[in-house]
């Protein structure tokens, strides 16, 4: 396994008053899938916006080690709920952009398309192409990076189940083969038994870790009905059930 | 207790207006028709308002004579340079204003207090500042651009998506190159439609500042032909402006079309 190993050490944030998250201590191991869940509101995106260098924690430390390749041009890479696309440059444009001045910037481009099937979509505009098809051109741009560590906030709650499905199965199967330590944010718990090695549960606002589920299967073969992992995702349910109700009163209840 | 009955009634469509080219030339043309026609009928006294064909008439003098173009080519000339300079420095303010803290209250503080001044009125201390030459009538026009331009663009900056300039950031983008690739062509819509507003603009004032000083440029040219009564010649001078407005509007058409493709 490759990749970057990242190290929470009592991560805290607060917006004002407000504190999202509180003590989180975590580690993600070189190469492997970690996925954030919990109720909405738990701080799941604020807490990948902190691995990532886009957020600054109120209190704690978040560390990386290990090697990163000679050619990659950012170790810790996005990909988007809403895909953040740019509509005004084609599908080429959009990857080519994160490539800066890379010397190799065709190849990584023509590979990365041809890793997630769109080589034929390479002039297209962002908005010819279907949700599933943008959020492919999301995940290769973050590739062409070739990235150490791979951030996806909710990549696939903005598409349909039936893509939602199908492009799961391709995230296995490009995750697998890139091999980088990839912290992946999903309310999904289907999504999140069959992408994770390590499943971190976040009780409602302010977060913490409740629970810490490690599922040491391979990606490959890991199917939407599989009875394992079934069974891993209604215990995962029954942890988040009360936080989840509770979190959805609260927002009942807020004053507008 | 009532029932229905039959098929379900449309309710949908509507609200998607669209462009038809031949609709705005054949709403000029029909304008110019029943203009003419009433003149010819003796409906429009020709004092008061020549008929078009009399129009064409002192158009085609003006130049055949070469009046047309000597008093054109000083007004674009004008135009062409007091829109440009406004404009460059009006996107410069409003991407700085739409960009840095520094610049934001004060920018929008000296916009605020400045735009809403008739342009009109400091040609008389831009002729003290700059002479009675192409200075104050150029500053005069950069003056009106520079405003809007930067409201515009700044408008513009402030739309562009959040989420774009975190994604550019999160890819290691250098500011320049958020700028660049992302917030510009984020605010190039806004920017073009600030365009079909201060070419306007341009226009209005250049006559304005012509009227008040200046012997070649069609605003001086209206405004003797006006002195004269010379009602032939001040519509043909309009009617030179109205052209140039519309071309103007094609052309930034045009840029639009080109630019905005992705759209």
């Amino acid at each position: 396994m490759s990749g970057l190993r990242l190290a929470l050490n009592g991560v805290c944030h607060a917006y004002r008053d407000l504190t999202v998250l509180d003590g989180i201590d975590l580690t993600a191991e070189p190469g492997e899938v970690s996925v954030l869940v919990g109720p909405s509101g738990c701080g799941k995106s604020t807490l990948l916006g902190i691995m990532g260098g886009m957020l600054l924690p109120s209190a704690g430390t978040v560390t990386v080690s290990g090697d990163i390749a000679a050619d990659c041009l950012n170790p810790l890479s996005y990909v988007f709920q809403d895909f953040s696309l740019l509509p005004w440059r084609s599908v080429a444009g959009n990857i080519e952009l994160v490539l800066g001045k890379c010397p190799s910037r065709a190849e990584r481009v023509a590979e990365v398309l041809a890793l997630t099937g769109l080589t034929e979509f390479a002039d297209a505009w962002p908005r010819q192409l279907s949700g599933g098809m943008r959020q492919r051109v999301g995940i290769a741009r973050a590739l062409a990076v070739r990235p150490a560590c791979l951030l996806m906030d909710e990549p696939l709650s903005a598409l349909d189940a039936q893509t939602r499905d199908l492009l799961l199965d391709e995230f296995s199967s490009i995750i697998a083969r890139a091999g980088t330590t990839t912290i992946y944010v999903t309310h999904n718990l289907n999504e999140a038994v069959r992408l994770g090695q390590q499943i971190v549960v976040l009780s409602r606002r302010p977060g913490r870790i409740r629970d810490i589920v490690r599922i040491d299967r391979p990606l490959a073969g890991r199917g939407a009905r599989d009875p394992d992992l079934l069974a891993i995702e209604e215990n995962l349910w029954r942890m988040i059930r009360d936080d989840a109700a509770a979190a959805e009163r609260e927002r009942i209840d807020a004053p507008a | 207790m009532p029932r229905l009955n039959g098929p379900v009634r449309f309710r949908g469509g509507g609200f998607s207006p669209r462009d038809n080219g031949w609709a705005s030339a054949g709403t000029l043309l029909g304008l110019v028709a029943l203009w003419q026609l009433g003149a010819s009928a003796g409906l429009i006294k020709s004092l008061f308002l020549p008929p078009p064909v009399a129009i064409c008439a002192a158009l085609y003098h003006l130049a055949i004579s070469g009046e047309l173009w000597r008093h054109l080519s000083a007004s674009l000339m004008r135009l062409g340079i007091g829109w440009v300079t406004g404009t460059i420095f009006g996107i410069g303010m409003g991407l700085a204003v739409g960009l840095w803290s520094a610049f934001r209250s004060p920018g929008m503080a000296v916009v605020a207090a400045l735009f809403p001044i008739p342009k009109i009125a400091l040609v008389p201390l831009f002729i003290i500042w700059f002479g009675i030459g192409e200075g104050s009538k150029i500053a005069t026009l950069a003056f009106g651009v520079f405003f809007p331009t930067v409201i515009a663009t700044a408008g513009g900056v402030d739309n562009v998506s959040r989420g774009l300039i975190r994604m550019g950031q999160s890819f290691g983008l250098s500011t320049w190159a958020i700028v660049r690739t992302i917030i510009l062509p984020g605010a190039l819509p806004a920017i073009l439609s600030g365009f079909r507003v201060t070419t306007s603009i341009a226009i209005v004032l250049l006559v304005a500042a012509e009227m008040i000083g200046a012997e070649q440029g069609i605003g001086a040219f209206v405004l003797s032909a006006g002195n004269l009564y010379d009602t032939d010649n001040l519509l043909a001078g309009i009617v030179v402006l109205s052209v140039m407005g519309l071309i103007v509007a094609w052309v930034i058409g045009r840029l639009e079309r080109a630019l905005l493709a992705w759209r």
